[in-house]
């Protein structure tokens, strides 16, 4: 019988002066969450369902940047993101421009088990929530205060939010970020980190029969364009699972996009034969140039990994063996 | 100085009984728009503007599924998708949704270089069109009489139009697929080979720089729900480039999506080292399972390269030596 184990996160890119309470808020709230999925590993569950409901836990909670809690768009309203991955037969389904639906993931994951496609956004997902009859709310149920304020902020810093990208001469996209190039992670998606709102939760799990999944969730970019979509909900970016591995991702949208980063790991375990902490060490280090970036992974093997190259990532891991830890810093 | 090389295709898994004057009607178009990219290669152009050029072509003219001449919603209605990506420093854009700008490729080469992110999609795309000055038509322009029928057709086979998917033991989604299982090329997508109407239209080129750049554009699936998202759009599936190569894919979205079609052709090359005709067959052969697909491909090198595993694939490609080819059969 294989050995279970279950990695989670709340996202990378963590502003250095995070008050103290909220650092431990935010490690009550990870713990929480990690011990959802592992009562539900030692009871037996299969990857997929643990998964889903670990997101749907850190969905629920408004602390971090999904589902109740997510990050604002540019009107102030919530436009929330998704995608699940099943390594057996690595099924998916994802969604985008959620907005009244309390639990994208699952939406995300009734794509995948009840629909005949792979992937819905805006209206058709929202008109086949309603015909899956999956729980709907107001939009402003998403909505926090916090985050109401976190957009005034963002407006008034008047930073047009940049998923970041390596900068061309005379592109009007990066001269705002001219100054900003060796931003070592003080600066994320073109956001000072004390304004950044840290994007994503997922969860990467491999169950006792020695099955992955992975599943990613996020309210996105603060100050995003309506209609923006991120790695979040994009197979291969933000989320993979197969064989081998399943893994989650959060950060610049943009890097994690190019970089296919969550299939670049499992390819590189594929491809060159890496053990997982290496795939993952490689990939963070080597496919993202200038982008930053973290994520999480597990392995059939019942081994657990994470990775980032920016300030902090949210996260929290747990193996069969009793090991259990949560954090947020290198 | 590095050979140029340049692939295009409109759509595999094609009706073996297609007309003979259909099938000529195809080359016919394949021949005017490869040209339109060898002209813009011989005249030194980059792989980026050949791309963008040479899909939009593809686009206009309504024989393919793409922009004019686009497969229609269950509604009646066209929605089109599209992305591109530039190998120089990987940079992408993409749109869903798009309703009635005349060339989504262009609209995604905007995001890439105009907007603060990477993919827009349904009222944010169309909003970020107006803002760009895009040329926009009513949605009605897109439709032509041919595939008003075919949806006519596709409904009354009474087929729900799948996206391929592994069938699972009392999977809701397969039921109706669970007398295709050996469907044998004669179905694709859920629907019979004679109504359905290939996917996507694509470019992947070298430039004589050595640099890359792909391109993918498509109405996505005859029938489909509102808001499904196909590979098209997806970097990493639909659509890859990276220093080493440029891909564009077409076929049952699903199995593109789950094989990251278009980046594994790409990570097999860097990964093990493979060159690209031998990772083009490795990549269709192996990694679609049950799914049914193709692809082209070129190399910075200026080999061109394509395959398919299912009926017929229209294609086109043209190396700086002279040669030059259309077909559709294997």
């Amino acid at each position: 019988m294989a050995r279970w184990a279950i990695a989670i996160h709340g996202g990378a890119g963590v502003d250095p002066n995070l008050p103290e309470h909220r650092q431990e808020e935010a490690k009550r709230v990870l713990a929480r969450c990690l011990q959802v999925g592992v009562d539900a590993l030692r009871a037996g569950s299969p990857a997929l369902d643990v998964v889903e409901a670990v997101v749907r836990e850190l969905e629920t909670d408004p602390f971090f940047n999904s589902g109740r809690g997510s990050a604002l768009t540019r009107r102030g309203t919530v436009e929330m993101e998704a995608s699940i991955m099943d390594g057996r037969g690595r099924r998916c389904g994802a969604v985008s421009g959620v907005s009244t639906v309390k639990n994208p993931v699952s939406l995300a994951r009734l794509v995948m088990d009840k629909s005949p496609h792979s992937y819905l956004a805006f209206d058709g997902a929202e008109e086949f929530a309603r015909e899956q009859g999956l729980e709907t709310v107001d939009n402003s149920y998403f909505i926090t205060e916090d985050n109401v304020g976190m957009l005034k902020l963002a407006k008034e810093a008047n930073s047009i939010l940049f998923d970041y990208r390596i900068p061309l001469t005379g592109t009007d996209t990066c001269s705002a970020l001219a100054g900003a190039e060796n931003h070592n992670g003080m600066v994320m998606n073109g956001l000072p980190i004390s304004i950044y709102a840290p994007e994503t939760v997922g969860c990467a799990v491999v169950d006792s029969n020695g099955f992955c999944a992975a599943a990613t969730s996020t309210g996105g970019l603060m100050n995003k364009m309506t209609g923006r979509i991120g790695d979040s909900p994009l197979i291969g970016s933000g989320t993979y699972a197969c064989d081998v591995c399943a893994v989650s991702c959060t950060g610049e949208g943009e890097a994690i996009i190019r970089s296919t980063l969550a299939r670049d790991v499992a390819a590189v375990m594929e491809y060159k034969g890496l053990a997982l902490q290496e795939a993952v060490d490689y990939c963070v280090k080597e496919r993202l140039d200038e982008g930053f970036a973290g994520l999480i992974a597990v392995s059939k093997g019942g081994e657990v990994a994470y990775g980032f190259n920016c300030t902090g990532m949210f996260r929290g891991c747990a193996t069969e063996d009793g090991f259990m830890e949560v954090g947020i810093w290198e």
